[in-house]
């Protein structure tokens, strides 16, 4: 059959790559991105390159200004505190600890409100609306006083830190992905999956959840940001961790009673934070627009 | 019941599709509206059977009912859809999905979204393959590759591994071509299947779903509103108008000699490769006017849920 000849196979547009132009050509993503690989890559080599432990006491060092004040001693980049711990060694450490609360409480709550946002958008009916009503009660509560409320019964610590941040965050993934689901759920493409047998399971993990990705990775950085200023505030009423550990909230509530005799104690942290939060915050939103037109698509 | 007795043992020249007197209604807040007034067609096995009329006709909902994908709120009102003569009107999901794929297939109208966006080619026609014929992952890139050489898709080991989005609107229909054959259904619904591509792919598309079925056997209804298309593809064909069937028949008897004057309009509306010359005629209002009031009558008549014969 003449008209029934092969048809050409190529050449294709690389699509994926122009997925990758797009998001390198968007100035918040890369800048975001930078940002976030730089503080990443402080806390992942934190231990090879802080110069002095973080936790060590020296009385006989305390108070040394940053390096740019003439009073400053060499191998002390950016001072000590009260206790003559080095800034730049608890700096580092500090990533860490921001960093991994970051990242696990907003997997924790990811993980979560994703679950049941595609559920309740998917199946509908009485488990949306009992998912919905969950919602909408939970959003009522203050986030910060109910995290407060929640580290003060589960006790101090990071992984208390960690649950209240996902416990109070997952509704936002929630909201989103029910609505996302919802949208993806009209899409032709769930159509001819019902019509080849799929089952719904499949059709809702395997087919859907595919395509509300692009939206989780956004959901998902900014998230970390929530998850940063969350930690910090909570080490700050030191409901964190113990104060010796070096969080930068910690530092911050440590430094605010030295702020007249050494200002770059409160400084210095509440400088990372801003810079690490910001850059979560762009990154996030130069995510949104630069996967936009794919998740429309 | 005047559908005739069959029972599960249906002899071999039965027919492999059987909608008898379908009513079906769309549930509005106050009344329902009807969509399909009496409908009834065969289809046999091997045959294809084009479903022609005007947007709006229901062509899109007769292929959503059989398929069982009717939207939730259109509810089917009186009469049957036997498939393999077996009563599928109201089937459980899980039987239904037994029946999707491997007794019932689909290709769409619009290739464009029909495939889903965040998948490999290859893994589409795998997972269907491999959930009907118990495949494992390898057997199921072989075949999906088979597959691929019989829709005439060239490289096409480069194509398994293309997203949707990396292919033309011709090549993706004859990907979703593919899987609506992949599992060897009995019949397979094409609702409009080329009216979203470019003229000129669209017949090569055309002339690859009659390939494939005659390679295959399938059935296919043919959903389409060109009564040229019905021409060249079909064996038989069922005339729609407003939820009504209006004639039916073998195609050249009706392409011939219409009989209804509905069907003569159409065919006056149709472009013909015989008559390059014509001047084509867009069905008459009055004619239109006419069928209509006879449907609102139909449902005002004394009849309208219980089957009655046409
Ligand atoms: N989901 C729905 N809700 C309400 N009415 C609907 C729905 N789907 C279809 N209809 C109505 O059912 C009737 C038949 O629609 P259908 O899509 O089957 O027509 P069609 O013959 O396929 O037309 P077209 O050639 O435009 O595809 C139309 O009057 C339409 O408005
Ligand atoms: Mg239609």
């Amino acid at each position: 059959m003449a008209e029934a000849a092969a048809v050409p196979g190529g050449p294709l547009p690389h699509a994926r790559e122009s997925a990758v132009r797009r998001l390198l050509g968007n100035p918040r993503v890369v800048l975001g991105g930078a940002v976030l690989l730089f503080f990443a890559l402080a806390a992942v080599f934190a231990p090879l390159l802080a110069p002095h432990d973080p936790v060590e006491q020296d009385l006989m060092l305390q108070y040394i200004p940053p390096a740019w004040s003439d009073r400053a001693e060499p191998g002390y980049l950016f001072g000590t505190d009260n206790l003559g711990r080095d800034i730049l060694s608890r700096l580092l450490y500090g990533a860490q600890i921001a960093l991994f609360v970051a990242v696990a409480a907003a997997a924790a709550a990811g993980l979560l409100g994703t679950v049941l946002g595609l559920l309740a958008g998917y199946l509908g009916g009485w488990v949306d609306a009992v998912i919905s009503r969950l919602v909408e009660v939970w959003m009522a509560f203050p986030a910060v006083l109910l995290s407060i409320v929640l580290v003060a019964v589960m006790g101090t610590g990071l992984h208390s830190v960690i649950i209240a941040i996902a416990v109070i965050d997952w509704t936002r993934f929630c909201r989103v992905v029910r609505a996302e689901t919802m949208a993806q759920k009209q899409q032709d493409y769930v159509a001819s999956a019902v019509t080849v047998g799929l089952g719904r399971m499949h059709i809702l993990w395997r087919e859907i959840l595919p395509n509300v990705l692009p939206l989780l990775i956004v959901l998902f950085t900014l998230e970390m940001g929530i998850a940063v200023i969350v930690e910090a505030i909570l080490s700050y009423v030191n409901l964190s961790l113990a104060s010796d550990f070096p969080t930068w909230g910690t530092m911050i509530a440590d430094g605010r009673k030295y702020v007249n005799q050494a200002p770059w104690l409160m400084i210095l942290p509440i400088l990372c934070v801003i810079a690490l939060v910001l850059a979560l915050n762009a990154l996030g939103d130069g995510l949104k627009d630069a996967l936009d037109p794919v998740m429309r698509k | 019941m005047t559908a005739p007795q069959i029972t599960p043992g249906t002899p071999p020249d039965g027919p492999i599709l059987s909608v008898r007197n379908l009513h079906l209604a769309i549930a509005g807040r106050r009344r329902r509206t009807p969509i399909l007034r009496n409908v009834s067609l065969d289809i046999a096995p091997g045959e294809v059977h084009g479903l022609v009329g005007e947007s709006g006709a229901g062509k899109t909902m007769i292929g959503k009912v059989i398929l069982g994908i009717q939207p939730s709120r259109a509810v089917v009102t009186g009469g049957s859809v036997r498939f393999g003569g077996r009563d599928i009107t109201h089937l459980p999901e899980r039987e239904r999905r037994r029946l999707m794929g491997r007794g019932l297939g689909l290709i769409p109208q619009d290739p464009m979204t029909s495939l889903n966006p965040a998948g490999r080619i290859g893994g589409q026609i795998a997972d269907v393959l491999r959930l009907h014929l118990g495949m494992d992952r390898a057997a199921a890139r072989a075949r999906a590759l088979e597959l691929l050489n019989d829709v005439h898709i060239r490289e096409p080991e480069r194509v398994l591994r293309r997203y949707p989005h990396e292919l033309s609107g011709g090549m993706r229909q004859r990907v979703l071509i593919a899987i609506a054959f992949a599992c060897r259904p009995k019949l397979i619904v094409a609702d409009e299947p080329t009216t979203a591509l470019d003229v000129t792919v669209q017949r090569q598309v055309l002339a690859l779903i009659k390939e494939m079925q005659a390679q295959d056997g399938a059935s296919i209804l043919f959903v389409t509103h060109d009564l040229g298309v019905v021409a060249k593809t079909c064996d038989r064909v069922t005339v729609l108008h407003g939820g009504r069937v209006l004639e039916a028949g073998d195609t050249r008897a009706i392409v011939e000699a219409p009989q209804h004057d509905y069907t003569k309009a159409l065919m006056a509306a149709t472009p013909r490769h015989d008559r390059p010359g014509d001047l084509l005629q867009p069905v008459p209002e009055a004619l239109t006017a006419r069928l209509n009031e006879e449907a609102l009558a139909y449902d005002a008549g004394p009849d309208t849920t219980s089957a009655s014969h046409a």
